[in-house]
């Protein structure tokens, strides 16, 4: 019996969060898989394998799609970005802090999926209202928090952006800086994984 | 008791934060970030992963199974067989309801999907590949398929291993009094009549179940990550099954569950065959379900055929209550439940309503499914039964032609009778239900809405407002009453205060979601003063958390909570003496408000928690034990009894059947709320769970046992697109007898809604002769009801 996972590597070239990665892989990875255990990000999550639950969701090129139903090779030369990019030069994006101040979450398993969902809606259209949310979160499922602070979220998060802000206190800010960095040893690897 | 509308006032300030503060929750800061740690996060070193072969028919006789093409893979490192595991006697193991179930197939193939054989290997890909290379030979067996088939005389034994077993009964169960039930009907002048059927549905957590078992071959220390609500419980089960000794065996239930709802209650074979793999190799094993497992294998719930009938006079009072439920139990019974109530607290069917007499009826049986009856966000079978009740109050209404809201208020236990026994033996806390009923009401324009419904018929629209009023029991409980597999059902919390006046909490109860981490450190924020961002609240470790029976049946508040706030106290009363040594006054005139200690009668003289804390450290009164921490076990003395009044109004479409919902109007009552936020969040989440079950989510069957709905294309969920909205409300009766008043809220609205959004389909089409249709209440449903009807009159 041949081996599958070494002798048709490929090597597949990709983009996430603005960190370039070359890895060999085996061609049937799946780009959830990939950026679970080969990449290590796990925020991306596995619910259903079958396209329908969306809590796989990866931003490629900016557009939301599902990292369960696609190989890491279809990725080559993308741009990724996954929950672990939302924020950046330390602060939380403005649908992070907006899911927090508004409830939008609770098990939090489908949360990173629906709030790049909402980034992404809000790159289009930062004012949007409750049926074009609706609408944009209709491919991804949460068993927990009812939808209804979640499209608040969102919608918060564009008043944010459209006030220039990024919805959290700059004291804020640092105290929470300070608590997720110094709980988290595994955001530490992750930048030493971007530097 | 008599409600008030709103929380009671805060006794701490925003910055401490304790009970009744909306505070934002502290497990966000990780889950927003991605940073949160589930079951397939667990990586070990070494770790190798196991995927199980599942059976392809429901019943059929195992002749023989040849593993070794799967063995010859590169990559596969064992095959594990039922013979494998009955060589160490873990063929079998018992379930939390008292019953045993087969972990591997031995004998013969008793569900669809039901665990057949495991792959272990180097890569999860490979161990799905391999499973296409096992040749398993079987007898295929004729498939009973519903409890009916079931309990004839002639059936085929399900449990032909099963000793002392002879027909597919698992279970007869009565409760209230026959006699006195026959009396009341005799008296009454109608007798309303409803059956119905409760269907299977799935719990169906976004992340499926998994464990990560180390087995370390030189200590034999088990280290076992599964996706566990009672992680204590479990690891009792498995030191039972496996004969290992319970301290070498450390349940670590991971930081965050995708999710519960009762599905991560019982004991899965996939638990046991991965730790039984990791024993025998010597390796971690990895086994997470996929989502077809999930849902062809793993905690279904309900599955009742009910019965009801309702003994009424002319003028609308509820003389008595007859109920005949038979349940699906699947090839197992293997739900957690009290080992004293063998349909759970189905008994609770009287519902919010004062009358003399009830006899419940309840059977059980086995069927060629997967093993049902799990709670699903419900305490043991409440969903079933207040389902039936409000059915039957709304059906009864109609039939005596008065306002099913008008029927409710004038048959309600008063606020004056609680505490209240009902006549199948539950004495409800407290509760005033006619204030509920008329916020509800008045919120959503009642009297305007009917007339509105008036005029819409006559326009021929159909429009319906469907009302339920549910009592639920929760935080079970009671020593004398409750248990699972005979361990009593207590909660447990350990308080360490630190020097420097941060505390840790250790929690027997096990967060799936439900924001734990924030409400507890509240709890203690309000009995100590220690800013509830001070606490650390840990659980789910079965090392380092003292012993509990976890999180389902809205236990965590009402038991969890209460034993929170008891080892809280307990530490107020050695602070207090600390706090008198350093004020050099008498405890007795010590007071402690909002963190602050003071001599009564001089504001004064006064010294913080933080103070006080160090002084357990640095400077005690002589002769006192140093440290300021306690552990408590709380033992109920009751359940807790939540309730709410909900109106649902929606609109049907006469052609399609298709029905849409206009408002949905929630009114809960569960005591003290905690967190309101946090509240608020659990109730949206279970109204959505409610409108899932009454509209579209549903497992089926055909008539060979193959379940149709093994993925979540076949299986309907709601997404944010079909999902109403939903206008909240609440009153605030506390529980007399628990330590905060608070009452558990996390099931009620799964509990209470679908009876309302039924009643209101319903509603929109009594006229036209229908009387009921069944869950999921779906277009075709609906359009064929009116169909019959209007065929029939
Ligand atoms: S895991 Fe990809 S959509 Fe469900
Ligand atoms: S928060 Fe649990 S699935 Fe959405």
């Amino acid at each position: 019996m041949t081996d599958l996972t070494t002798s048709t590597a490929v090597t597949v070239t990709m983009t996430v969060n603005g960190v370039e990665h070359s890895s060999e892989l085996d061609p049937r990875t799946l780009l959830v898989d990939h950026i679970r255990t080969g990449l290590g990000l796990t925020g991306t999550h596995i619910g259903c394998d079958t396209t329908s639950c969306g809590v796989c969701t990866v931003l490629l090129d900016g557009k939301p799609i599902k990292a369960c139903t696609m190989f890491a090779v279809m990725a080559d030369g993308a741009e990724i970005m996954t929950v672990e990019g939302l924020k950046q030069n330390g602060e939380l994006h403005p649908v992070q802090a907006a899911f927090k101040e508004k409830h939008g979450l609770q098990c939090g398993y489908c949360t990173p999926a629906m709030m790049l969902v909402g980034a992404a809606l809000l790159e289009e259209n930062d004012d949007p209202g409750d049926d074009e949310v609706r609408w944009a979160i209709s491919g991804n499922l949460c068993r927990c928090t009812g939808y209804m602070n979640i499209v608040e979220s969102i919608q918060e998060a564009g008043a944010q952006m459209r006030a220039g802000s990024n919805g959290v206190e700059a004291d804020d800010m640092e105290l929470q800086d300070e608590q997720t960095d110094a709980d988290r040893p595994k955001e530490a690897t992750m930048q030493e994984v971007a530097e | 008791m008599t409600a008030i509308e709103d929380q009671p006032e805060l006794d701490t300030t925003p910055d401490v934060g304790g009970i009744g503060h909306a505070i934002k929750r502290q497990e966000d800061d990780r889950l927003i970030v991605g940073q949160g740690t589930y079951l397939d996060d667990v990586v070990l070193p070494g770790m190798l992963h196991m995927s199980i072969l599942r059976a392809p028919m429901a019943h059929a006789k195992l002749i023989s199974i040849d593993a070794s093409a799967a063995e010859a893979m590169d990559g596969v490192v064992a095959v594990v067989t039922g013979e494998l595991m009955a060589q160490h006697d873990l063929a079998w193991m018992p379930t939390l309801s008292g019953d045993t179930q087969a972990v591997l197939v031995t004998d013969k193939v008793r569900f669809q999907g039901q665990e057949v054989a495991a792959v272990i290997a180097t890569d999860p890909y490979i161990a799905a590949d391999a499973l296409e290379y096992i040749n398993v030979e079987y007898e295929q067996l004729p498939a009973i398929t519903t409890p009916q088939q079931a309990i004839e005389d002639d059936a085929v034994m399900i449990r032909d291993e099963k000793e002392g077993q002879t027909d597919n009964r698992v279970y007869h169960w009565e409760s209230g009094d026959a006699e006195a039930t026959d009396a009341a009907f005799e008296a009454a002048d109608r007798i309303v009549t409803l059956e119905t059927h409760y269907p299977r549905s799935h719990p169906s957590p976004l992340e499926t179940c998994g464990a990560v078992a180390d087995v370390d071959p030189v200590t034999g220390q088990a280290t076992i990550y599964v996706t566990s609500q009672a992680p204590h419980a479990h690891r009792t089960l498995f030191a039972m099954v496996a004969g290992l000794p319970e301290h070498k065996i450390r349940i670590i239930s991971p930081a965050d569950l995708g999710g519960g709802f009762g599905n991560k209650v019982p004991i899965y074979p996939g638990y046991v065959v991965a730790t039984a793999a990791s024993l025998l190799i010597g390796k971690p094993v990895k086994w997470v379900e996929s989502r077809s497992d999930n849902l062809i294998s793993t905690g279904f719930a309900r599955d009742y055929h009910m019965k009801g009938e309702l003994a009424v006079t002319d003028e609308g009072k509820i003389l008595g209550l007859r109920v005949n439920m038979l349940s699906d139990q699947g090839a197992f019974f293997a739900d957690a439940q009290p080992t004293k109530f063998k349909a759970g607290l189905f008994h609770v069917v009287t519902g919010s309503y004062d009358y003399p007499a009830a006899h419940v009826v309840c059977d059980g049986a086995y069927t060629n499914k997967a093993p049902g009856g799990v709670a699903y966000r419900c305490s043991f079978r409440i969903t079933e039964a207040s389902f039936l009740i409000e059915r039957l109050v709304h059906n009864a209404a109609f039939e005596v032609g008065m306002d099913p809201a008008e029927f409710r208020l004038k048959n309600f236990i008063q606020p004056e009778q609680f505490p209240y026994t009902t006549p199948t033996g539950f004495v409800y806390d407290s509760g005033d239900y006619p204030t509920a009923l008329r916020k509800a009401m008045d919120h959503v324009g009642y009297e305007a809405l009917r007339e509105e419904q008036r005029q819409a018929r006559e326009d021929g629209r159909l429009l319906g407002i469907g009302v339920a009023h549910f009592t639920e029991a929760v935080g079970a409980g009671p020593s004398k009453d409750y248990d699972i597999a005979g361990i009593k059902m207590f909660d447990s919390a350990e308080l360490r205060v630190h020097p420097t006046g941060k505390a840790v909490l250790k929690v027997g109860v096990k967060t799936q979601g439900q924001g734990h981490e924030t409400t507890f450190a509240q709890i203690v924020a309000s009995e100590l003063g220690i800013p509830a961002t001070d606490v650390k609240v840990v659980h789910g470790d079965t090392d380092n958390t003292p012993y509990g029976l976890g999180t389902y049946a809205s236990r965590s508040t009402p038991v969890g909570g209460a034993a929170t706030a008891v080892v809280a106290r307990k530490l107020a009363d050695k602070a207090r003496k600390i706090a008198a040594h350093l004020l050099e006054a008498a405890e007795g005139d010590i007071e402690l408000s909002n963190g602050q200690f003071n001599v009564a009668g001089s504001p004064d003289r006064t010294v913080s928690i933080q103070d006080v804390s160090l002084a357990a450290y640095t400077d005690l009164p002589e002769g006192m034990e140093p440290g300021l921490e306690g552990v408590h076990y709380y033992d109920p003395p009751n359940l807790t009894y939540p309730y709410g009044s909900y109106i649902v109004v929606v609109e049907v479409d006469l052609d399609t059947g298709e029905w849409t919902v206009d408002r949905m109007v929630a009114l809960d009552d569960c005591g003290v709320r905690i967190n309101p936020m946090i509240v608020e969040g659990q109730i949206h989440g279970g109204l959505t769970e409610g409108y899932a079950m009454s509209s579209m989510q549903w497992i089926t069957f055909d008539e060979d046992g193959n379940c149709i709905g093994s993925n979540y294309m076949d299986y309907m969920i709601p997404t944010a697109w079909e999902t109403p909205k939903f206008e909240l409300l609440e009153t605030v009766v506390p529980s007399p007898h628990h330590p905060i008043g608070a009452k558990g809220v996390g099931e009620s609205p799964t509990v209470g809604s679908p009876a309302a959004f039924v009643n209101a389909v319903i509603d929109a089409v009594q006229h036209l002769g229908v009387t009921n249709i069944d869950m999921p209440v779906m277009p075709h449903r609906v359009w064929e009801a009116i169909d019959a009807a209007q065929s029939a009159g």
